[in-house]
């Protein structure tokens, strides 16, 4: 696939080069900005820093 | 970054062998689809390796540096606009110069209500307190548990922030020494809590923001802050818990109190 894309960039090398540079920086821009934050809450990476049962408290439970 | 190619050599080896013109093309679609995967397998390594990029780099660095400005900023609007309620923190928690305190607003969720300083986590550390809990309302700094104490009230105060991401407001607690200042700062006071002692805990153990820490159904009768987030490190699966005790609250107009403008240790 990777094959195919540099076929179907024009220019020459030094062209393709810039251009595969540019594509990587836009698809990381993506990245970063839309599709890992919507993914990063499916992970059990740091995503939860409360003792369970704390929603529930603030449900109108025991407490203060 | 073209891996198409893979195992070229034993592929054309073995399609040399064989000179059926058939072979060759079953062959050939064998190494399409070998070098396929291997490109796929490649890709996913280098995704999982952005995730990391993003989720430990990225995200602690932006978050880290906008918390940090907006403590400054509430830090500047609430002795600038002293006068005015609506600028700057909301006037919560024990009020040092009328007793007893006035009663109570009704917090919303995701609100800045306090800023929290811990001279331990660096010089001028600072992040404002949001009141909730929610996942979203945690990306933007540390949360106060609903209904648990306000600042210097009987109670727990309990607050939780990450640990790895989202700015890691509480990157260092378990750096927290006994005896160490923990300062939240309202509209009216410096409330100065003093470290006590630290716990790692299953987040199910919900007695720690208990009113009285560890003693779900005791009656208050001193005031604690406690602070949670998640351990190990990049982990959810338990919890690192401190708790402090009030030390003392300083009204607002006497200025901080040495234990934020000295150096650690002379406090």
């Amino acid at each position: 696939m990777y094959a195919a894309l540099w076929r179907a960039l024009p220019g020459t090398r030094g062209l393709k080069i810039l251009q595969s540079v540019l594509l990587f920086i836009v698809v990381v821009a993506v990245l970063f900005q839309w599709v890992f934050p919507a993914v990063a809450p499916l992970l059990p990476l740091d995503r939860d820093v409360t003792v369970e049962g704390a929603l529930r408290l603030s449900g109108g439970g025991s407490g203060r | 970054m073209s891996v198409s190619g893979s195992a070229p050599n034993e592929a054309g080896a073995r399609e040399g062998r064989h000179s059926h013109p058939r072979r060759a093309a079953r062959m050939r679609v064998l190494r399409a689809v070998i070098g396929g995967v291997g490109e796929l397998l490649v890709t996913a390594g280098v995704l999982v390796l952005l995730f990391v990029v993003w989720q430990v780099g990225y995200t602690s660095l932006i978050d880290a540096r906008a918390q940090q400005s907006l403590a400054g900023d509430l830090e500047h609007q609430t002795t600038a606009g002293a006068d005015d309620p609506t600028l700057g923190l909301p006037d919560i928690g024990v009020d040092p110069t009328s007793s007893p305190s006035a009663t109570q607003p009704t917090l919303d969720d995701g609100r800045v209500i306090a800023i929290i300083r811990v001279p331990r986590f660096g010089e001028g550390w600072a992040r404002a307190v949001y009141e909730g809990v929610r996942l979203d309302t945690l990306r933007g700094g540390p949360g106060h548990y609903p209904k648990t104490a306000l600042p210097g009230e009987i109670g727990n105060m309990s607050i939780a922030g990450h640990r790895t991401t989202y700015g890691h407001p509480f990157y260092d607690l378990d750096q927290v020494q006994p005896g160490d200042v923990i300062v939240i700062e309202t509209r009216k006071a410096y409330v100065i809590y003093r470290a006590e002692s630290t716990r790692i805990v299953k987040p199910s153990q919900v007695e720690v923001i208990a009113a009285v820490p560890g003693k779900p159904n005791a009656k208050p009768t001193e005031a604690w802050l406690t602070l949670t987030t998640c351990n190990p490190k990049f982990s959810d699966r338990e919890r690192f818990v401190l708790h402090a005790k009030l030390d003392r609250v300083v009204p607002r107009e006497q200025g901080p109190p040495p234990e934020l403008t000295a150096p650690l240790g002379g406090a």
